[in-house]
């Protein structure tokens, strides 16, 4: 960008845009279509989060995982464990969001160590597995011990709060308005900012490029004397470490949490993101968390009234018409850009060949 | 009653089936390299399909012997599914050959998740149980219960394999078949049309789909528009714990799937002291599939795969 003149100006404004775009989009949303739709921003971004975790597996090093949610799902516990009346424990963000940060991350390098010896598809079953064994564990901990409460759930999360500062309420501030999911919109922004900036500083690092390394060519990149098995689990503790995260907030945003969201379907469909968007490529798969997530939302709002329109009433199942159009739109996706909609550069060299 | 042996009969019952819907994994992977995780639905649609012909025959008051009620249930099922089959290769999944390895994974999920819905929008999300069409007889065999519907399921299964197994071994196509599996470059080169044998992959495990959804709706006497993915699920796994990619190996991992499953369920409460109900029968499927790859890491019977330079 910088050959064009004054490109490095425009780059300037093209940020200093983007910047005032995300700050006032919570209220430009509400104003426009509705809270709810903040809250489907704010979906994004914890998909976005998790997709960039699993970016980090999947796309920088190659390792396919389809039991990614089990560790948003151990995040997204542990925080709700330590903050609910669960165990009558209330620890605030501070000490829950690292933790599950750190336990996840541990989580990951405990499915990595198995796995190191497997390849390709056998490694998609075995996290498969993994992910399905956490999400059966969950369901059934209620007993004999009651630790997670079973199906039912965990209920009354506590929200995130800075000292007296609660991000759920609503309140004004400043001679502004906001209400509680457009005060989570801000937090969100800021921790998936740094996780962006997290990514991008780590792609380029020497374990970026092992990574890489790794990915193109396991045995060339051990013979060029990469510890194959350390920067393996350090993929997966680092892509396991965000999903961790992710999974806190997610827990105190809702303030309800049961395994019910932590299924297959959802390691899936952050995988889709990946995959989707441009595996590899940072911003491609930012692009595929947003969409994957605003799409169904759209569809939702859609179908109904489109029924309406042409026949009067809803004859056709409207939840069962928005999944099978996602489904659809996975498959066009890939049979028209089987590379993501927006590879990175050196898949796309890799492809034209 | 004989506990070890009341699970030993239903784990092989449960096992027959899980290694026909393995055996479509494994064919599909062998030849193309595929995970085809719409292959469950296809089991999916294969009951349901057989169900509905099954239930309209019934109620029709012809008055049809129960075994060509059945029979006519297969005889439209097996098609439909055959055909569905043919129609996600060819749309789905034939343009993306060459591909980013990724990217027909994506798509064999979307297929999976259209089929589904719908599905959902033929059947309803209502759950079907199985039209009581043949009495089952229960016999006692030292202490524990069989029925003749458990003796039908495990002898037809083995016929069916048996079946694949000549096909493979025998005949033109197995041998293109094998050829295309092995090397399918190479088989070009000697005039295999890959694009058949690969269609016929498909259709083969196709039909051996829809007869095990037949199979476990009737074993379990209930059908509805989700039992495709948990049931697909198991059989890939099954697939992989057998060496994905050999025939032998799927059926071999879908008997030791099932008999894992149900010996797991019917003592894990006496292992654990109680403390672990049998609710947790899935993850002792899944336990033992991590423990057989942390040792065997291509599966019991898979070829270890030298590691290209």
């Amino acid at each position: 960008m910088s050959r064009i003149p004054g490109g490095k100006r425009l780059e300037w404004a093209g940020i200093v845009l983007i910047a005032l775009a995300l700050a006032v989009l919570p209220f430009a949303l509400a104003a426009a279509f509705g809270q709810t739709w903040v809250r489907v921003v704010n979906l994004a971004l914890l998909y976005a989060m998790l997709a960039l975790g699993l970016n980090i597996v999947v796309g920088f090093a190659g390792l396919l995982d389809l039991g990614y949610i089990a560790f948003y799902a151990v995040g997204a516990y542990l925080y709700a464990l330590l903050a609910s009346p669960q165990f009558g424990v209330h620890l605030p963000f501070w000490i829950t969001l690292p933790l599950g940060f750190l336990v996840a991350a541990f989580f990951g390098v405990l499915l990595g160590a198995p796995t190191l010896k497997l390849r390709g598809d056998y490694l998609a079953i075995v996290t498969l597995g993994f992910g399905e064994i956490i999400r059966i564990f969950l369901n059934n901990l209620n007993a004999p011990v009651n630790i997670t409460n079973g199906p039912q759930g965990i209920n009354l999360v506590d929200p995130l709060k800075i000292g007296a500062f609660s991000f759920s309420t609503r309140e004004t501030l400043l001679g502004v308005d906001f209400t509680g999911p457009q005060k989570y919109y801000y937090a969100l922004l800021a921790l998936t900012l740094g996780i962006i900036v997290l990514n991008t500083r780590l792609q380029d690092s020497r374990i970026g490029r092992a990574w890489e390394a790794i990915r193109e060519d396991e045995i060339a990149a051990r013979a060029m004397g990469i510890n194959t098995r350390n920067i393996k689990l350090l993929a997966f503790a680092m892509g396991a470490s965000f999903g961790g995260l992710a999974g806190g907030l997610f827990a105190s945003i809702q303030g309800f949490i049961s395994p019910e969201s932590f299924s297959l379907l959802e390691s899936i469909t952050v995988l889709s993101m990946v995959v989707l968007g441009g595996m590899g490529n940072i911003a491609g798969v930012i692009l595929g968390a947003v969409l994957l997530t605003a799409l169904p939302e759209v569809i939702r709002f859609t179908v109904v009234p489109a029924q309406e329109a042409v026949f009067g009433k809803v004859i056709v199942d409207p939840e069962a018409i928005r999944m099978l159009l996602f489904g659809l739109a996975l498959i066009l996706v890939m049979l028209f850009r089987p590379a993501g909609l927006w590879p990175a550069t050196l898949r796309k060299r890799e492809f034209a060949r | 009653m004989d506990i070890l042996l009341q699970q030993l009969i239903n784990g092989i019952t449960l096992g027959s089936i899980y290694a026909l819907v393995a055996l479509g994994y494994t064919m599909v992977y062998g030849i193309v390299g595929l995970i085809n995780f719409a292959h469950g639905e296809l089991v999916m649609v294969g009951a349901l399909t057989a169900l509905s012909v099954i239930q309209a025959l019934m109620t029709s008051g012809l008055g049809l012997p129960p075994a060509v009620i059945v029979l006519a249930g297969l005889l439209v099922a097996v098609p439909v599914c055959m055909l569905l089959a043919y129609a996600m290769e060819r749309i789905a999944y034939r343009p993306l050959r060459g591909a980013p390895r990724l990217a027909p994974l994506i798509t064999a999920i979307g297929v999976s998740i259209v089929l589904q819905n719908l599905a959902m929008l033929v059947w309803g999300r209502s759950y079907f149980s199985f039209p009581g069409v043949v009495n089952v007889t229960t016999y006692s065999v030292g202490g524990a219960a069989v029925t003749d519907q458990q003796i039908v399921i495990v002898l037809l299964a083995a016929a069916l394999m048996a079946g694949l197994l000549v096909v493979v071994h025998r005949t033109r196509l197995g041998l293109a078949m094998r050829a295309t599996a092995e090397n399918s470059t190479v088989a070009g080169l000697m005039g295999v049309d890959a694009n058949r044998v690969i269609v016929a992959a498909f259709l083969l495990g196709a039909a051996l789909a829809a007869i095990a959804g037949l199979m476990v709706s009737a074993y379990y006497g209930i059908a509805h528009y989700y039992m495709g993915f948990m049931l697909g699920l198991k059989a890939f796994t099954a697939a992989v714990l057998g060496g994905i990619g050999n025939l032998a190996g799927a059926m071999l991992g879908g008997l030791l799937l099932g008999v894992i499953e149900s010996l797991g369920a019917g003592y894990i409460g006496d292992l654990t002291g109680d403390v672990l109900g049998s609710n947790y029968q899935d993850v002792f499927a899944f336990f033992v599939l991590i423990l057989v790859l942390t040792i065997r890491p291509s599966g019991l019977l898979g070829e270890r795969i030298s590691e290209r330079a």
